[in-house]
């Protein structure tokens, strides 16, 4: 099995590729199509704003590929916020495979911004994933048809979508230890 | 509810964690990988490294440590210590870690903490900050790992940390000199106060000595974490039982 990075820019694209090689999974860090086509899952890591990663993947003829791709799909952080409409950060349109805005959270609700650290996870089915994640976000989905997984931060947001073959986590699973592990292992069993 | 983070700092030369008093006469406490692992398992939240044999090499200093914690442990890392400019701070980001932090160039170059903010965004960016109380003010000190070298910058904490969140730092370590070392308590005063301006996440630093001290920065105060570093070197106090005890005490902590 092969799992493709998808390189949107920015900075440590090799958190996500030393989970997996903790997990014995070969994975590659990938911006041509060519290769991302022979993968046999594609990761939207979660690093950069909103703009910039759809400037990436617009320069690299990326967006349609992710569009119509039918692998399965992990999206993390700002790579699941990605797949929704629009985000409020860069004024950015997004892939809009799934209903939905992202908005920043207003310091008037939480106690700081970024939330950054470790929050709970509950799962509206699967409580097998339940658990404290690692978090490091200023922006969210407040909830969506596809909203697996919710955390509270001044009030709930989404945590987890799940929509045919896309999955998405607002948190780290790759910073998140055993917690992370796991839930990065349900992935790899799904495809 | 967002938990509270535990973060042990570990001062890292050579390769190796070190200890030592103002740094001087430093004194090997084990390999990086370790204690890495070791903090990892008792259940840190978070780690952050200390390069302080950064600044004495010249130029370019080699990261690969970096590279071999982010292989080894799966909760976020930061690296503090010898990051000057742009280049040096991609090099560490790169290499895994999750976060840089920046205090003594910051002062000598607010802007960089913009440009660090812009290129990989707020939350990679945190400014550590020397505060000390000092002719009835809190004052910022630079360049405070050494006695020659350490100067009183005459600029005002609380102004200090208006103008790094302004710039885009994402968190704020502040390290409150009056306590640093002594372990009587954190220096719930001054924190409560800069706490007030503050609207990005705030982790206290210096003071820690007993689990007493960890609960009350945590209740007394909306710190996002509490930091420490000899308790834990010197087995004081183990991480997991703290966590037990604050848990206990109803503290918002993860398990």
């Amino acid at each position: 099995m092969k799992i493709g990075i998808v390189d949107c820019g920015g900075a440590n694209l090799n958190s996500i590729y030393y989970s997996f090689k903790r997990l014995n999974i070969d994975s590659f860090i990938s911006n041509s199509i060519d290769e991302l086509s022979q993968m046999d899952a594609l990761v939207l890591p979660g690093v950069g704003s909103a703009g910039k990663v759809m400037d990436t993947l617009s320069k690299k003829n990326l967006v349609s590929f992710i569009k119509e791709t039918n692998k399965p799909v992990l999206g993390i952080c700002i790579g699941m916020q990605i797949l929704f409409d629009y985000s409020e950060e860069d004024n950015t349109k997004c892939l809009g495979l799934i209903k939905g805005n992202i908005t920043k959270f207003n310091k008037k609700d939480v106690i700081a911004v970024p939330q950054m650290g470790w929050n709970k996870v509950e799962c509206k089915v699967d409580n097998t994933l339940d658990g404290y994640y690692y978090f490091a976000n200023s922006y969210f989905n407040k909830d969506s048809d596809y909203t697996v997984g919710y955390t509270s931060y001044g009030s709930q947001f989404t945590s987890i979508i799940k929509k045919d073959n896309l999955l998405g986590c607002q948190f780290h699973p790759e910073k998140s230890s055993n917690a992370g592990e796991v839930f990065l292992k349900n992935f790899i069993n799904s495809i | 509810m967002l938990t509270k983070r535990i973060i042990p700092c570990l001062d890292v030369k050579n390769g190796y964690v070190v200890k030592g008093i103002k740094f001087k006469n430093h004194e090997i406490v084990g390999s990086i990988l370790d204690l890495a692992s070791k903090y990892n398992e008792e259940g840190a939240d978070e780690l952050v490294f200390y390069d302080i044999g950064a600044s004495t090499y010249d130029g370019i200093v080699s990261k690969e440590w970096v590279k071999q914690i982010a292989e080894l442990i799966n909760i976020p890392f930061c690296v503090a210590g010898g990051i000057k400019n742009l280049k040096d701070a991609r090099d560490i980001l790169n290499n895994g870690a999750d976060k840089i932090s920046i205090n003594s160039p910051a002062l000598a170059n607010p802007n960089l903490i913009q440009e660090l903010a812009n290129e990989f965004g707020s939350q990679c960016v945190v400014v550590g900050i020397d505060s000390r109380y000092t002719d009835n003010k809190y004052i910022v000190y630079s360049n405070t790992g050494d006695e020659k070298t350490i100067k009183n910058t005459q600029i005002e904490t609380k102004e200090w940390i208006d103008q790094v969140q302004n710039l885009g730092a994402g968190e704020i370590v502040l390290n409150c000199m009056n306590k640093d070392g002594v372990r009587d308590g954190y220096d719930i005063n001054q924190l409560n106060i800069m706490l007030k301006n503050c609207d990005v996440p705030l982790i206290a630093s210096g003071g820690a000595g007993t689990k007493g001290h960890f609960k009350d920065v945590l209740t007394k105060t909306e710190s996002s974490g509490a930091l420490a570093a000899s308790v834990f070197h010197k087995d004081l106090i183990k991480i997991n039982e703290l966590k037990d005890f604050l848990r206990k005490n109803s503290i918002n902590i993860r398990y």
